[in-house]
């Protein structure tokens, strides 16, 4: 517990140090799309009862929790091949899954602050939610998965340029085809098995649920849940092999 | 007290160490020397954790770094060859860090950091960002740092490489001092002449295996005290003497320049190997 606790007060006093850097780069790319495609190209637009701006925001969150999230993986790219901060964790008495611990649950927080960064940025368009449990628990496990694969790939990579290349291969295609800007249900029915398989669809699907005051799917929180957890011994087996 | 038996390490098809074995007991200062890639810096690795043997054990104060990694981790501080404090952090910030990671208590935690950096005249640094700091005051926190939790053990990986003569020699001086409040001492260098100064004990390492180990004197002893280097052919030659008269004797014979000085560790590790330990 305490090795768990030095890692994310580690992070945590980086992300304090870079608050100002790290809130007007968390907030960019949902204020693009919000600008580009909810009062742009989205205006008058609407999606089932609903404006495509309600539509989007929820989705915005699932997007950027997941890219926040998955963020902590970089950091901890940074730490290991460019300040070798990594071999302090390495050789203090901190068991493994502690520093797993500690690095998920910064990932997470990050992505929690993103998601009240969105809700403000929404609140300020004149859009309405419901910020309820279920869409807590939604955005908590959203963001277990993908720190969790972050802290484990994170673990593999060789270089940074591995790690770029991982976020093209995984985030980038998730965020434009998990239900983030359209619904899943538009696709043709292939595609929809496909899309059901990815972790952002279950994400996007409950947060969106619940904004906007429904009971999301059992089935999504317990797809993300299962997900999460098979991520996080993942990324403790990585960390494992990381060693020479 | 380290020990460590047998050990090997092979990555991919190097074979980094050789069936490596060496017992330092507590309070040794002991160098372990040799030219890069000679599977220095591969046994502090394994020794601290950072990577695991393809064979063999070793053992930190009786704790095996294996089986009981924790408590073997526990005995020793470590100050690696790179430089890996956090430099967006302060000196405080990256020792209270330290402290956290050995599970130190807060009050605990602040007495230290204040007498760590007493200890390497450091004091009026502690809220400096590490990220202003020069090569040899970065060294010197690596070392506070290293201490923060009082290990038993201490390993230097090349603690003064890239510094200059006059901040090494500070570093030499702190590092006697650390000696004699009774740490054990496990040092990597290349530098010959900061074994020389500071090692109670030497091994040389080559190529994977430890090649001789003694005191430095006695190392030094085996080969004369005089060393005469001359150039024959194009390459360097290079004779020992037992005492200053018999070498005279041999320059008068000589046309050619040659250079006389005292037998150094090199001169050990050379006629072992056959190679320079300077990479």
């Amino acid at each position: 517990m305490n090795g768990m606790l030095a890692i994310y007060l580690r992070e945590m006093l980086i992300l304090r140090k870079r608050f100002l850097r790290q809130l007007a780069s968390m907030s960019v790319s949902p204020l693009l799309y919000l600008v580009a495609f909810g009062f742009g190209m989205g205006r008058g637009l609407t999606v089932g009862s609903r404006s495509y701006l309600e539509f989007l925001i929820p989705g915005l969150v699932a997007m950027n929790s997941m890219i926040q999230a998955f963020a902590i993986g970089s950091e901890i790219n940074i730490a290991r091949f460019y300040w070798h901060i990594f071999e302090e964790f390495q050789a203090a008495p901190i068991t493994n899954i502690s520093y797993v611990a500690g690095e998920v649950v910064a990932g997470v927080t990050r992505a929690l602050f993103s998601v009240v960064l969105i809700i403000a940025i929404a609140a300020l368009s004149g859009v309405t939610l419901s910020y309820n449990l279920y869409f807590w628990i939604a955005v908590l496990l959203n963001s277990f998965v993908f720190a969790s694969l972050a802290v484990g790939l994170a673990m593999l990579v060789k270089s940074h340029s591995d790690q770029a290349l991982l976020s093209n291969f995984f985030i980038t295609p998730m965020a434009f085809l998990g239900g983030t800007f359209f619904p899943i249900a538009q696709m043709p029915p292939w595609a929809q098995r496909i899309l059901f398989f990815l972790p952002l669809t279950h994400a996007s699907k409950a947060i969106r649920a619940a904004a906007f005051g429904e009971r999301p799917q059992l089935l999504s929180f317990l797809v993300l849940a299962t997900l999460g957890v098979a991520l996080f011994i993942f990324a403790f087996l990585s960390v494992r092999r990381s060693m020479e | 007290m380290i020990r460590f038996e047998n050990l090997y390490k092979k990555y991919n098809r190097i074979e980094a160490l050789r069936g490596v074995s060496l017992e330092v007991p507590q309070g040794e200062l002991f160098a372990y020397l040799g030219p890069n890639g000679s599977g220095k810096t591969t046994t502090i690795k394994i020794l601290t954790g950072l990577a695991v043997p393809t064979a063999g054990n070793a053992w930190l104060n009786g704790f095996h770094t294996g089986k009981d990694s924790l408590q073997a981790k526990r005995q020793c501080g470590v100050v690696p060859q790179n430089v890996n404090l956090d430099s967006e952090l302060t000196v405080c910030e990256n020792l209270n860090l330290h402290g956290r990671l050995f599970q130190m208590e807060r009050k605990e935690r602040a007495r230290r950091i204040g007498e760590v950096l007493e200890y390497v005249e450091l004091a009026d640094r502690v809220d400096s960002p590490v990220k202003v700091l020069s090569g040899g005051l970065k060294r010197r926190v690596m070392i506070a740092r290293a201490l923060m939790h009082s290990p038993r053990i201490l390993f230097l990986d090349e603690p003064t490489v890239g510094l200059d003569p006059a901040i090494r020699r500070r570093i030499w001086s702190l590092v006697k001092n650390i000696q004699k409040s009774g740490a054990t001492i496990f040092l990597t260098t290349h530098y010959i002449e900061e074994a020389e100064f500071l090692a109670d004990r030497v091994a040389f390492l080559d190529d994977g295996k430890i090649v001789a180990l003694d005191s430095p004197q006695n190392l030094m002893n085996s080969m004369g005290v005089w060393a005469l280097d001359r150039i024959v052919e194009g390459s360097m030659e290079t004779l020992y003497f037992g005492d200053r008269d018999e070498a005279n004797n041999h320059i008068a014979e000589f046309k050619a320049d040659f250079s006389l000085r005292r037998v150094n560790l090199e001169d050990v590790f050379i006629s072992r190997t056959g190679r320079k330990v300077l990479p």
